[in-house]
């Protein structure tokens, strides 16, 4: 209970003096919501074992969906609700429709299908003001209400791991971890192999739409850019770094990320700044041949392992 | 009708292109089974050499191609000893995330002020545009030249790839490494050689993309990467063929689909494809079915 509660005092405190500026937390809000999306991938790959490259999708699926609403209805904080609701129900249809079909495709092949799923949802929110002129197309959505707050987004991150644990412990988070050590050997034990891949696809998928609502809300703006390949690229990254399949290293390859991007930001000198985005790949590429199989894989915080975990320890 | 034969033709254009660096997707991806990221990269880097060889330092055309491939094979070996050698044994995703570091980092490197620098710049084209009428359909001198060069090569890499004793390590390697290794051949040499020949034709690919489509910036290699991996996964990866195959579908599509339907829609159609295309052979048109083991 500390372990949750502790953070956000410190943060609350801090904003509430003015130590922290509305840049910062912003900053701090968006490591928040990049560490939500980077769950529900964690939980797609880190647990399942299907390669996705078509995060972002539902991240703007989820964005633009509640974005729409919010911004037609005038009902407060009803209508945010009602924005987020419809977001998840919009990505839990469309990643069952497209899993289905798609989730019978192994490891590279399964990658470049949702990577071409992305692109397809990309391409069609660029070309959405043709349809829907509200959407904005390839000029971006302005004018979209402010609802994300810190605390808020706090809320949805500590459900967001409360729920990741709880599944992963589960009946069905186990049979999704038999599905990734070795899906054939997990289908003749009994495990209906298609439905936990699907449902596992379909659970993550809903994370990421949920990070996209708050996304929009924080922001107020959207543009297609902001959800195109390399944002899949960036939530594969953190889930990577931060060690396959663990809680913890998710949650702390996210909000190192964040920081490391916006931290050289203001610690590089201006001359220099350009290097920004090369200092950042040449970092990812050291940190992979020092430890190939991230930084946090095999570790977890005390508090979301199990009982039987402790046992063994 | 005249409109369809012409379209085919740019089609074809850009297919071959696609092919050129479809091909050292492949055959890497055949090898050590790694969708190496920083190929488009590798094309982008190919189109800036050519850049400088005819702008700058005004070679010919011959020279300026060969220049740009050399360039590019250096680049390929390089990236290969430093960045995915160290993880030959790790697990795969680790490498996909160094080519993708990789990528990232040639991109914006690139794009630095004493590099390349940040903006797109106007490609010279090393001889006057003459358009020739065959029948009613126009053929330009480019088209023929990067249909001619792009075919020129392709058969070129079949021959070394087919008659060569390098290349049937290659081969020997991409079908079973360890025993490969136990009948002594090098494979770290032939890895390298594969990136080289791969990054090579990439490298020509750019020149030729620069000439046919005279514009270039640091950003342009990840929409025609990603595209002739697509292809290569369409026509059956680890396949020469396939990936011709693969590239000059895709090159059609997009094409056609710029002429019939809509531009901003192309990439939309050849997604989809290819997501169509998989469902129905997973392995791709011609790749070989792999058996599942338990």
């Amino acid at each position: 209970m500390g372990l949750i509660l502790g953070p956000f005092a410190v943060i609350m405190v801090l904003i509430s003096l003015g130590i922290l500026n509305p840049y910062w937390t912003q900053i701090i809000q968006f490591a928040l919501i990049i560490t939500i999306s980077s769950l529900g991938l964690n939980l797609i790959y880190g647990y399942t074992g299907q390669f996705s490259l078509g995060h972002a999708a539902f991240y703007g699926l989820g964005a633009y969906c509640s974005a729409f609403i919010t911004k037609n209805l005038h009902w407060g904080y009803f209508s945010f609700i009602i924005g987020l609701l419809s977001a998840i129900s919009l990505v839990v249809v469309v990643s069952f429709l497209i899993g289905l079909p798609i989730l019978r495709l192994k490891s590279d092949y399964l990658g470049i299908a949702t990577l071409g799923f992305g692109i397809i949802v990309k391409v069609l929110l660029d070309n959405a003001d043709a349809l829907i002129p509200p959407l904005g197309g390839s000029r971006g959505m302005l004018g979209i209400p402010k609802f994300t707050s810190f605390p808020l987004t706090y809320l949805f991150f500590v459900i967001a791991i409360i729920v990741i644990r709880n599944f992963v412990f589960s009946n069905v988070g186990r049979a999704c971890i038999s599905i990734r050590e070795d899906d054939i050997a997990a289908d003749c034990v009994g495990v209906n192999t298609t439905k936990y891949k699907t449902l596992g696809f379909v659970f993550g998928s809903v994370f990421a739409g949920v990070a996209g609502v708050l996304y929009a809300h924080l922001y107020s703006f959207l543009h297609p850019s902001n959800f195109d390949f390399l944002k899949s690229i960036d939530v594969l990254l953190i889930v990577v770094l931060g060690g396959l399949g663990s809680i913890s290293g998710t949650v702390i390859a996210a909000i190192i990320w964040t920081f490391l991007l916006e931290g050289l930001r203001v610690v590089l000198p201006p001359q220099i700044l350009d290097w920004r985005l090369v200092i950042y790949p040449l970092l990812l590429i050291i940190i992979m041949v020092l430890r190939p199989m991230g930084l946090g894989s095999g570790m977890e915080f005390k508090f979301l392992r199990t009982s039987n975990d402790k046992r063994e320890r | 009708m005249v409109y369809f034969l012409q379209q085919l033709l740019n089609g074809l254009q850009l297919g071959f292109v696609y092919a050129l660096i479809a091909l050292g997707y492949t055959m890497v991806y055949g090898i050590v089974r790694l969708i190496n990221f920083a190929h488009g990269d590798v094309f982008m880097v190919g189109a800036y050499l050519g850049f400088f060889a005819l702008a700058v330092y005004h070679y010919p055309f011959p020279l300026a191609i060969l220049f740009a491939m050399a360039g590019c094979a250096l680049l390929g070996v390089i990236i290969e000893r430093l960045a995915y050698r160290p993880l030959r044994n790790a697990p795969r995703i680790s490498a996909l995330i160094t080519a993708i570091g990789v990528s990232l980092f040639l991109e914006y490197f690139s794009s630095l002020k004493f590099v390349f620098g940040p903006n797109y710049l106007a490609y010279p084209r090393p001889f006057e545009v003459c358009i020739y009428q065959l029948g009613s359909v126009c053929i330009s001198n480019i088209q023929i030249l990067v249909i001619g060069v792009a075919l020129f090569l392709l058969l070129f890499l079949q021959l070394i790839v087919k008659k060569t004793k390098t290349g049937m390590a290659m081969r020997a390697v991409s079908y079973d490494k360890d025993t490969a290794k136990l009948m002594g051949i090098n494979v770290d040499y032939i890895i390298s050689i594969t990136f080289g020949i791969g990054s090579a034709l990439a490298g020509a690919g750019g020149i030729l993309y620069g000439i046919a489509y005279p514009q270039i910036h640091p950003f342009m290699g990840i929409m025609p990467g990603l595209k002739a991996f697509v292809a290569a996964v369409l026509g059956g990866i680890g396949s020469i063929p396939g990936a011709m195959l693969g590239a000059v579908i895709m090159g059609i599509i997009e094409t056609m689909c710029s002429a019939y339907i809509s531009s901003t829609m192309r990439d939309a159609f050849a997604f989809a494809i290819l997501i169509v295309v998989l469902l129905v052979k997973p392995s791709g048109l011609l790749g070989k079915r792999e058996v599942e083991k338990v």
